[in-house]
């Protein structure tokens, strides 16, 4: 424990360095007040572009320096596409026939007024993208090592992904689903939590986009979540709803109309609760460098560092942990539609 | 707000990534992976039933072993026993049939011995009677040779008469 404590310790040294070099450039730039807030939003929301750090030339003129992302706009019927480079940082309006588009407030809309469908391939995206790439390339050489040497141990990659893929069947998937339906589900289960924590890892490396901790990102999993569920569900289910079994018919006037919002405020939870998961671990990090701004202070960064590396550690913790809540929910939601109530009833009798 | 607004652009892209994903690792990772593991616990199982199998086979093997041991030792066991007995038998019987040969051979022995003596007796008797007459003839005639002598006999041999 005091090993790890000074091994902390000596990571968050490095911050009075690393510290004095962020603290330099930032409030020098505009020469206003640190504005730690928008920091902070400006660093979980997402972008048009990858940005990568900030340099100044013997002028004094700041550059940024970012990958620039495409950018997919359908507007009116017209479908445009060019790079984020375009737009200069904001600084330039980008115009494709009538269609001038700007920058405002980190979203892009149209001079003219007009509704923009904004499909571009942003910085949570390609973060995606980049997990998309790592789960593929993980799992399906994991799925090469098994037909290498079949019925064989398994070892490396191989051998630390197989606990994992058997704890989320074994403890997470059949416990909720049962034996004899739960191969429907495993594939969407086993997908969904490596999904999700492969972003939120991803979200975890500084300078890395905060994906998983996108509104948009946990909707769209609990909306899955929600399909399956639904589309699964048996007549029991349903049941359930509009006719609660032991319930007097008057009832049903209120049950019904909780229990329809009770198919949308489960996934609900879901979308929620990774959302804020992850947003808020970013924020308190966040948070706690900007510390080092805010009182201007090279010292600072020793106690902030400090806990910048423990609240990471508890992030990485985390961002399992709620791939695992999600997927848990997720079966158990799927769990509770597709279950046999008429055998649970009989069981609950005797 | 603009956290806790969805934009449709990462909608969009979220699902795609996440079907495509979902799709692809199905196929190509889920699928072949849970197979292979099924595949080796199956054969685990199997194995392990096997070596079950293999110990009872054994166990029985052994047992059937012991039982064909003990089976032969107490074969083996009634067989020297037959055998002392027989060789007892046959030793006692020749004993007996010894005894018995011998105690006739004595017999035998005995009465040729017992005739031998009768007939050495018969044959001293007569040399003696032999002998006898001729002594006596020898003496009759040395006694004989004189008339007188004749007459004392004959005179002897009347008396003997008279006597009776």
């Amino acid at each position: 424990m005091t090993k790890l404590v000074a091994k902390l310790f000596a990571i968050s040294l490095l911050f009075i360095f690393s510290g004095a070099a962020w603290a330099s450039p930032e409030p020098a730039a505009d020469g206003a007040k640190f504005d730690a807030k928008g920091m902070i939003l400006h660093h979980i929301a997402d972008d048009y572009s990858w940005h990568l750090w900030d340099t100044k030339d013997e002028n004094g003129q700041a550059h940024h320096v970012s990958i620039p992302l495409p950018v997919i706009l359908y507007t009116d019927g017209n479908l445009d596409v060019f790079m984020s480079s375009e737009f200069h940082h904001g600084e330039q309006q980008v115009i494709r026939g009538d269609r001038v588009y700007k920058l405002d407030h980190g979203h892009i809309v149209d001079t003219n007024g007009k509704k923009v469908w904004d499909f571009s391939f942003t910085k949570n995206v390609a973060s995606m993208f980049i997990a998309s790439l790592i789960l593929l390339l993980v799992f399906t050489g994991v799925a090469k090592a098994y037909a290498r040497k079949p019925g064989q141990a398994p070892s490396g990659l191989q051998a630390l992904m197989e606990p994992l893929i058997l704890f989320i069947r074994d403890d997470v998937v059949i416990p909720n689903i049962g034996e004899k339906k739960y191969k429907t589900y495993l594939p969407y289960m086993l997908t969904l939590f490596f999904f999700i924590w492969v972003n939120n890892l991803l979200g975890l490396i500084p300078t890395g986009a905060n994906a998983s901790g996108n509104i948009a990102f946990t909707l769209t999993l609990a909306v899955f979540t929600l399909l399956i569920t639904n589309i699964s569900a048996n007549a029991g289910y349903w049941k359930h709803i509009f006719a609660m079994p032991g319930v007097p018919w008057p009832m049903l006037i209120i049950m019904i109309p909780v229990e329809l919002i009770g198919i949308f405020t489960k996934p609900f939870a879901l979308m929620i609760r990774l959302f804020a998961n992850i947003t808020a671990g970013h924020i308190v990090i966040l948070s706690l460098v900007s510390f080092i701004f805010l009182f201007k202070n090279v010292a600072m960064g020793a106690p902030v560092g400090f806990f910048v590396v423990a609240i990471t550690f508890l992030e990485l913790f985390v961002a399992a942990l709620q791939a695992y809540i999600f997927t848990l929910l997720s079966s158990l939601f799927i769990g509770l539609a597709i279950e046999d109530h008429d055998h649970e009833h009989e069981a609950a009798h005797h | 707000m603009e956290l806790i607004t969805p934009g449709i652009g990462l909608i969009f892209w979220t699902s795609l990534f996440f079907l495509i994903v979902l799709l692809l690792l199905r196929k190509y990772a889920w699928k072949p992976i849970l197979d292979s593991v099924d595949e080796r616990s199956r054969s685990i199982e199997e194995a392990l039933q096997s070596a079950e199998r293999a110990k009872t086979e054994m166990s029985r093997l052994k047992a059937e072993n012991e039982a064909l041991l003990a089976e032969a030792r107490a074969e083996r066991d009634k067989m020297m026993r037959e055998a002392k007995a027989a060789a007892d038998k046959l030793v006692s019987e020749a004993h007996e049939k010894a005894t018995e040969e011998g105690q006739r051979m004595i017999k035998l022995a005995q009465e040729a011995i017992q005739s031998e003596r009768m007939a050495a007796l018969t044959e001293v008797k007569n040399q003696v009677a032999n002998l006898s007459l001729s002594l006596a003839e020898k003496i009759l005639r040395n006694q004989l040779n004189s008339t007188p002598a004749q007459e004392a006999l004959i005179k002897d041999y009347m008396n003997d008469l008279k006597v009776n």
